[in-house]
C-alpha cells in the first residue's frame, strides 16, 4: 500500500465515515439549534440592556456596566464549567446544553450590549432634542429616529462578534453536548480512527463557512463612508 | 453557599495550584500573542501585494480561520495527528492553532488597518526614492497600526481568554490548575478562584477598550 493509500485509508476512511455519518448529523443538528438559541436570545438581552441604559437610572447603569464588564473578561469556557460543575453546589444542576446555551447568551449579550449601546450614543443630541420637540415621547424618538440609524451603524461589528461567539458552541463538548465535535470525538475513540473527526471539521465548515462570506459581503455593504 | 463556592479553607489548599496556573497562562499568553501578530502582519503583508492570484487564496485562507472554531482546530491537531505518525504535545498543538487561527484575525486587522492609509502616502514616499519595503516599514506600517489599535487591543484581549482552551489538551494553564484543585477538593471554590483572578486581570482592557470603542462608533458617523 503506498503512503498515500493509507493516509485516505486512515483520515477518510468511507466504511468509518458512512457508519458515523448519521451521529455527525445528529451533532449539526445540535450545533444548529445551539446556535440559534444564543443568537436569538443573546443578541435580544444584548438590546434589551442596552435600552434600558438609554433611560439613564444612575445604579442601574453600574450594574449594567458591570454584568457586561464580567462576561467580557470571563473566558467563555470558564462560564460554562463554572455553571456546569459549579452550579450543581448550589442548587439547580443545569445540562451540559443549557450551560453552554445560557453561557454563550451572557457572553453575546454583553458584546451586543456594548455595541448597541455605542450605536445609541453615536446618534447626536440634537436629534433627540429635534424629535422630542416636535412632540414624539421618548419611546417613539428611541425607536422611530435613534435606533434605526444606530442599527445601521452596529451591523458590521455586530456580525463578526456574534460569529465568533457562536463558534463557541465546540466548547459544549467539555461539558458532554452531544453537538459536532462531540459526536466527532466519541466516534473517533469508539473507531479509533480520525475519519469522524474529518467530517465533523468538515461539517463546521459547511455550517459557518457560508456565514462568514456572508458576513464579508454585509460588512461591505454597510461599510462606513469615510 | 459561601460553604461551597467561598471556601477559605479550600482556598488555602487550591492556592498554590491557581498560582502555577496563573503563571502558565501569563507566559502562555506571551508566547500566542506574539504568535498570532507575527502571523497576521505575514497575511497582511502578502495581501498588501493586489495580485489576483495572492489575494485571492489569502482571503480564503482567512474566510476558513475565521469559520472554523479554535476548539476544533485544537482537537484536530492533537487527536487527529498522532494517526499520521506526528505526535505533538498539547502546548505545541496550542501554539500552531493560534498561529492559524488568531493569525487570521490579526491579519484582518492589519489589512484594515494598511487600507486605511491613503495610497498617496505610498506614492509620496516611493517618489522621495523609498523602496517599497522601505514606504511599507517606515510610512505604511505606523500609521496602520495607530489607526486599527482599538481592535488589536480588542483581538488580545480574545486571545487571551483563548488560551483557556488549553485545559481541552492538558496544558497546565489556569483553568486546567483550578479543574485539577476542583477535582481533588470536590468542591467548585478553586474554578470560582480562577474566574476571579481573569476578571481582576482582564477588567482594565476590557474598560479601557470600552471607552475606545465608545469614540471610535461615535466618531465615524
Amino acid at each position: 500500500m503506498s503512503g498515500w493509500d493509507k493516509f485516505v485509508e486512515t483520515f477518510f476512511n468511507a466504511k468509518v465515515m458512512w457508519k458515523y455519518l448519521p451521529d455527525i448529523l445528529s451533532g449539526m443538528v445540535v450545533t444548529i439549534e445551539l446556535a440559534l438559541l444564543i443568537v436569538v436570545t443573546g443578541l435580544a438581552a444584548g438590546l434589551a440592556l442596552a435600552l434600558l441604559r438609554s433611560l439613564a437610572i444612575r445604579p442601574l447603569n453600574w450594574l449594567i456596566i458591570f454584568v457586561v464588564d464580567l462576561f467580557r473578561s470571563l473566558p467563555p469556557l470558564v462560564i460554562i464549567v463554572l455553571m456546569y460543575f459549579g452550579l450543581p453546589y448550589a442548587g439547580p444542576a443545569p445540562s451540559g446544553f443549557v450551560s453552554t446555551w445560557l453561557s454563550l447568551a451572557f457572553v453575546l449579550m454583553a458584546f451586543s450590549e456594548e455595541i448597541f449601546w455605542a450605536g445609541i450614543t453615536s446618534i447626536p443630541k440634537g436629534q433627540w432634542e429635534a424629535s422630542r420637540s416636535t412632540g414624539l415621547s421618548f419611546g417613539q424618538t428611541l425607536f422611530n429616529v435613534v435606533l434605526p440609524q444606530a442599527f445601521r451603524l452596529t451591523i458590521p461589528p455586530l456580525t463578526n462578534r456574534t460569529i465568533a461567539i457562536t463558534k463557541g458552541t465546540a466548547l459544549g463538548t467539555v461539558v458532554a453536548v452531544t453537538e459536532i465535535l462531540g459526536q466527532a470525538s466519541s466516534a473517533m475513540s469508539n473507531s479509533y480512527n480520525p475519519s469522524p473527526l474529518m467530517m465533523g471539521a468538515a461539517a463546521y465548515v459547511v455550517l459557518f463557512l457560508p456565514v462568514v462570506v456572508a458576513a464579508r459581503w454585509i460588512e461591505t455593504k454597510f461599510a462606513w463612508k469615510r | 453557599m459561601i460553604e461551597a463556592f467561598f471556601n477559605i479553607e479550600i482556598m488555602k489548599a487550591a492556592w498554590p495550584i491557581v498560582l502555577t496556573g496563573l503563571w502558565n497562562t501569563i507566559l502562555l499568553s506571551l508566547i500566542v500573542v506574539p504568535l498570532g501578530l507575527l502571523g497576521g502582519l505575514i497575511l497582511a503583508l502578502l495581501a498588501s501585494i493586489r495580485h489576483p492570484l495572492v489575494r485571492w487564496p489569502l482571503m480564503a485562507w482567512v474566510d476558513f480561520f475565521r469559520a472554523f472554531p479554535p476548539l476544533v482546530l485544537l482537537v484536530l491537531l492533537f487527536a487527529g495527528l498522532p494517526f499520521a505518525g506526528l505526535e505533538l504535545g498539547g502546548f505545541a498543538c496550542v501554539a500552531i492553532a493560534f498561529f492559524l487561527n488568531t493569525g487570521s484575525y490579526y491579519g484582518e486587522i492589519f489589512r484594515a488597518g494598511i487600507d486605511s492609509v491613503p495610497a498617496g502616502q505610498v506614492e509620496a514616499a516611493r517618489s522621495t526614492g523609498l523602496t517599497r519595503m522601505q514606504a511599507m516599514r517606515y510610512v505604511v506600517l505606523p500609521q496602520a497600526v495607530r489607526n486599527v489599535m482599538p481592535d488589536l487591543l480588542s483581538n488580545t484581549l480574545e486571545v487571551v481568554k483563548l488560551t483557556s482552551l488549553g485545559s481541552v489538551v492538558a496544558v497546565p494553564e489556569l483553568l486546567y490548575e483550578a479543574r485539577q484543585a476542583q477535582s481533588i477538593t470536590y468542591n467548585p471554590t478553586p474554578i470560582v478562584m480562577a474566574a476571579v483572578i481573569y476578571f481582576l486581570l482582564l477588567w482594565p482592557l476590557v474598560r479601557l477598550l470600552s471607552r475606545l470603542e465608545n469614540r471610535a462608533l461615535a466618531g465615524r458617523r
